[in-house]
């Protein structure tokens, strides 16, 4: 066995010289961090049936927003759906808590339209943790774990600082930025797991000395400002769409009070003010080490890479309903908080503005996810997953996604079932881990929609289509969730038979008028009707009577299934290639430094990644056309011999 | 990369030269319909029996005749990948098998990729296990000879135009694709009018690179086979031997020909290019150092390495460097000055096949030809070969397919229609570019939006 000696060597140096005390309950998976990775992950897995144990540094940080107050956005948006296909809380959650709903990019096309919504921070939180300690599987208790309990080379549970042991054959570590955080203020900084909170030491280490890869990023957040010491009259609103449209396929409509953003910017003033506190950035200053994400810089790198712009756009969020609190998003900075305060005074509307919390970077280790099986599962130690910041991912959405997946097989695995794997043409879920354990995460890792190949075929409004039957085999749906899916599902297909068999001919003069449309020769089913840009199924519905009855979300599955045919099936085709190489397996025992043919950098790379299949292999950078072709030959000779 | 056994693959399966007959082949379901589409059988009607020879026409679609021919269908699975097979056999040379594979691909047709044929055989169990082996030298000699040849025209003009293309066209999609991620960052974006002309303006770029192809100018790329060895052994002239005229300056002072000469020439109806190099030796020359440090790095890059050396004198430690920095399986050894008597080889020259001449008087210059011509033919060979000759229609084939995209990207912006659906021609066109540049990853695209634009709300 691989790496043996490393196992009980972590485990030797961890239990010398320290009395531990068995807390003696048996439970099936623990979940390590309550965030929104954590919260899925220890959800799915109570669900799916197995005694729970959800550990968090502090109870009062259950599902913290450590960044902006807000769930979804483009291809985020998607994950929630996905999420919520799969029978995960996050949309649940932003529907009873979210105060201000948008569909982004509605003329952008189907699939990139993409929902978004600010939360009350609190609210989220509190419904979160309420949803959670009532998931009778579940104990929610408060803990540090230092290291995980090794017994006969096999994992058995968690250690924590107080000294208990909790028993486990499958732990999910979801540790977001705690891992040896280090929050930088200007010049200044200190330990922290995020402002306010102390980091996780010592797991770190310990994973190390499992053999681990750990590595460093950088991620940071603005100053918070009280919205009472705000110009209002000086910012332009944003409200958002109404009626707000629910996230969750469970949600028929958002109750909750509705209130508005607001959009302002910054000037030359602002980035003269910027410009001279780098001296004190520990960004310029050379002090951070790790690598931050390039989509979502801080606002002295924007001033100094883009010297020639003059103007930064900058959203006002409310942090929620019960608190002036509000979050200028567009404004991440580690500047020091006299030139934070002074630069935003520039800005219109905050020209007497109070910060209630400095903006700040933060350093933390996360393990490189090159090292995980497609199931989020260690490739070291059986039993092990990693979800979220740890795999060097930015984002509530990308974290709670991963949660999900390593919840459902930590699950699977206890069940002594097989892991589940989502294909990158089945959902964002499947394309985001597929890269990280293919690519591995060299900047925070944040899902967009270019990413997916399939995108066409990704959107919100099928993410039930998608994933739903796969979450119903899993046990993770309720039946009466199951029941509405399929009344949705024989609804979509009446809809198609009657769009297929209810005809228009030349003498129906009553309706081509109201259509406006020029005579016709010959009759017209209205699917082919539908083909036509003027047309909409909303017109049709309005004017013949059938179809008046079927839902309006299952009046847009039929619209664009109907409208976008074309593109649709090139990408279906696209897909039914992409499978033939997914189907050809690739068994774990497989050894390809017998390959001799594949040149060396190849077989280290697929020695060191271990695809699951061929298609796996052929994404892997590096891998060859030819390789594949000879890998090809390789396995069928292989499952002959 | 996706293997797809879904395609009808082409490629031209007989040795390169000026035989009698060309052999093209088709293999993959939609290959019958592509024959009906061109070849018209003499007197008959009646669909064409499997495993049975049939003169008749090869025609364009405009009905113009290409070539008399002989044409015969293997109907799956009696045939050598399984799969409907086609071959349509023609007068040989290059230019009559070019544009029949060319009409091939017109028509849908892709053309087969190194060792696929060989690839399809196999995994249709039309080959056994026993010869896996053969199967994966097949695919890796062609997909290493394919390897060459692209690295010998990485520095051409037509790798050059390809490479900005692709330049070009992901620049344009960075445009659409930081349009529809970042909605709400106010983006200084490309209006329809500027993507609408910038995308007309990579098409007729394109449309003229392919008349190009049409005309047969590109022809010019033949297999390529450099003249190698130390100063003074007679590589310049030989290379004007070959020429038949004095292209290279050839003087008695060791070290004249400091950089690298080209010319191309046809060799009994194959295309070669001739590629003449400083001597290799230890020198403290700067000017002379690069010239060897080029020669050096083109011998990796070429089809064969024509080795020369000075028979009448023993090889001394510049030959023997000059032989280590060649390849065994692409190399031929030419023992110079034959005139002036000859020495016996250390062994490991001896183990390389050789040919005595004499450049100065043009001697044994025939054998050396009949030598370099069986060298192709036995190294690329059977079906599918990967040399220039293919490999420039490969270039022409991804061209054709990115311009279609291209054009219907236009079409999008032009009607309208969202933004997403041009995004996905512009992903189209970059695939098939990526044939020749490889994969334009997502994580380019992003690269491209971040360098270009502030993101960062």
């Amino acid at each position: 066995m691989f790496h043996v000696k490393h196992f009980t060597n972590g485990a030797e140096k961890c239990s010398i010289g320290q009395s531990m005390y068995n807390y003696g309950k048996q439970y099936e998976v623990i979940v390590v961090g309550a965030g929104h990775a954590g919260c899925e992950a220890a959800l799915a897995a109570a669900r799916m049936g197995c005694r729970t144990l959800l550990l968090n540094l502090s109870l009062d940080a259950v599902a913290q927003m450590s960044c902006n107050p807000a769930i979804g956005g483009l291809a985020k948006g998607h994950l929630v759906k996905e999420i919520d296909a799969l029978g995960g809380a996050m949309a649940q959650c932003i529907d009873a808590t979210g105060i201000q709903f948008r569909i982004l990019n509605t003329k952008k096309g189907p699939a990139v339209r993409a929902s978004r919504a600010q939360a009350d921070r609190h609210l989220y939180q509190s419904w979160m943790k309420r949803y959670v300690e009532n998931q009778p599987l579940i104990d929610l208790k408060q803990g540090a774990v230092v290291g995980l309990l090794m017994k006969d080379n096999l994992l058995a549970g968690v250690r924590t600082r107080e000294g208990l042991e909790f028993l486990a054959r499958a732990v999910v570590l979801t540790t977001g930025t705690f891992m040896r955080g280090l929050i930088h203020v200007g010049l200044q900084n200190y330990p922290g797991g995020r402002a306010g909170e102390p980091p996780s030491e010592g797991l770190s280490e310990h994973l190390k000395s499992l053999g681990f890869r750990v590595g460093r990023l950088k991620t940071g957040t603005p100053p918070r400002i009280d919205g009472n010491t705000v110009d209002f009259s000086k910012v332009e609103p944003q409200p958002g769409d109404s009626p707000p449209k629910p996230f969750s396929f469970e949600t028929e409509r958002i109750t909750g009070p509705q209130v508005s953003c607001y959009i302002t910017g910054t000037n030359p003033r602002t980035h003269e003010i910027i410009r001279s506190g780098l001296d004190r950035s520990p960004l310029y200053s050379g002090v951070i080490e790790g690598v931050g994400p390039r989509y979502c810089p801080s606002i002295e790198d924007k001033v100094v890479r883009f010297p020639e712009k003059e103007y930064h756009q900058v959203f006002l969020e409310p942090e929620g309903l019960d608190t002036s609190e509000m979050y200028p998003n567009g404004l991440p900075t580690s500047l020091p908080p006299d030139i934070q305060l002074a630069f935003l005074r520039t800005i219109p509307g905050l020209e007497n503005v109070e910060i209630t919390r400095p903006g700040y970077a933060i350093e933390y280790d996360f393990v490189d996810p090159i090292q995980l099986k497609p199931s989020l599962e260690t490739k070291l130690i059986e039993g092990l997953f990693h979800a979220g910041q740890i795999n060097g991912t930015s984002g509530y959405e990308e974290a709670a996604a991963q949660g999900l997946i390593a919840g459902i097989n930590a699950a699977q695995g206890v069940k002594g079932r097989d892991p589940v794997v989502i294909g990158r043409d089945q959902g964002y879920v499947g394309v985001l881990i597929d890269d990280l354990v293919n690519l591995g995460t060299k900047e925070p890792y944040r899902m967009f929609t270019s990413r997916a190949e399939y995108r066409l075929l990704l959107r919100e409004d099928n993410a039930d289509q998608r994933l739903t039957p796969l979450g119903h085999v899993l046990g993770l749906i309720s039946e009466q969730r199951w029941q509405r899916y399929q009344e949705k599902m024989n609804h979509y297909e009446q809809g198609r038979t009657l769009l297929n068999d209810l005809r228009i001919g030349p003498g129906d003069k009553e309706l081509l008028t109201t259509l406006e449309l020029p005579e016709l020769k010959n009759g017209l089913n209205l699917e082919q009707l539908l083909r036509r840009p003027e047309i909409t199924m909303n017109k049709l519905s309005e004017l013949i009577p059938p179809l008046s009855g079927i839902p309006l979300e299952v009046q847009d599955l039929l619209e664009i299934g109907i409208k976008y045919e074309g593109y649709i099936k090139r990408q279906v085709d696209q897909v039914e290639r992409f499978k033939k190489t997914e189907e050809v397996e690739i068994p774990a025992s497989f050894d390809y430094h017998s390959v001799c043919s594949l040149s060396a950098e190849v077989r280290e790379k697929l020695q060191r990644i271990r695809p699951l299949n061929l298609g796996q292999a052929s994404r892997i950078p590096g891998v060859t056309p030819a390789a594949i072709s000879i890998l090809a030959v390789e396995l069928r000779r292989g499952a002959n011999d | 990369m996706i293997i797809d056994n879904q395609d009808t693959i082409v490629a031209i399966a007989t040795a390169p030269g000026e035989g009698g007959i060309g052999i093209v082949r088709l293999s993959g379901a939609g290959a019958e319909k592509l024959l009906d589409q061109f070849f018209c059988a003499a007197a008959i009607k009646a669909p064409l029996a499997s495993h049975r020879l049939y003169y008749g026409h090869f025609r364009d679609a405009l009905g113009e005749l290409v070539d008399e021919v002989m044409a015969v269908i293997m109907r799956s699975p009696q045939s050598y990948t399984r799969e409907d097979v086609v071959e349509v056999h023609c007068h040989g040379g290059s230019v009559v098998l070019r544009r029949i594979v060319d009409l091939f691909v017109d028509a849908g047709a892709r053309l087969a990729r190194p060792g696929e044929f060989t690839l399809r055989a196999f995994l249709n169990g039309r080959i056994d296990l026993a010869r896996a082996e053969a199967v994966i030298d097949v695919i890796r000699s062609r997909s290493d000879a394919a390897c060459r040849v692209a690295m010998g025209q990485m520095e051409g003009r037509l790798s050059r135009q390809i490479y900005e293309f692709r330049d070009n066209i992901s620049d344009l999609l960075a445009e659409v694709e930081a349009g529809i991620d970042f909605p709400e960052e106010e983006l200084p974006l490309a209006d329809r009018q500027r993507l609408i002309s910038t995308s007309s303006t990579i098409e007729a770029q394109m449309g003229t690179l392919l008349q190009s192809f049409e005309s047969g100018r590109i022809l010019r790329d033949g297999l390529s086979i450099l003249i190698f060895g130390k100063p003074n052994v007679g590589k310049s002239s030989l290379m004007n031997t070959l020429l038949g005229e004095a292209r290279t300056i050839v003087s008695d002072i060791p070290g004249t020909t400091r950089d690298t000469v080209e010319e191309s020439l046809l060799l009994k109806g194959m295309p070669l290019r001739l590629i003449d190099t400083a001597g290799v030796r230890h020198t403290d020359d700067p000017l002379e150092v690069q010239g060897v440090q080029r020669a050096q790095a083109k011998v990796a890059g070429v089809d064969l390495v024509l080795l020369v050396v000075d028979g009448s004198q023993h090889p001394d430690e510049d030959d023997i460097k000059a032989l280590q920095a060649c390849d065994p399986e692409r190399t031929l050894l030419v023992l110079n000055k034959q005139d002036l008597g000859s020495c016996s080889l250390p062994e490991e020259f001896a183990d390389l096949p050789s040919v005595s001449i004499c450049a100065r008087y043009a001697e044994g210059i025939d054998l050396l030809l009949d030598r370099v011509v069986n060298f192709f033919s036995r190294h690329s060979g059977g079906e599918g070969r990967e040399t220039t000759l293919l490999s420039d229609r490969r270039h022409r084939e991804a061209l054709l397919l990115a311009r279609s995209s291209l054009e219907r990207f236009r079409f999008t912006v032009i009607d309208e229609q969202p933004s997403e659906f041009g995004a996905l021609e512009l992903r189209e066109a970059l695939q098939a570019l990526g044939e020749i540049t490889g994969e334009t990853a997502p994580e380019d695209i992003l690269e491209k939006i971040f360098t270009r634009f502030c993101i960062g709300k």
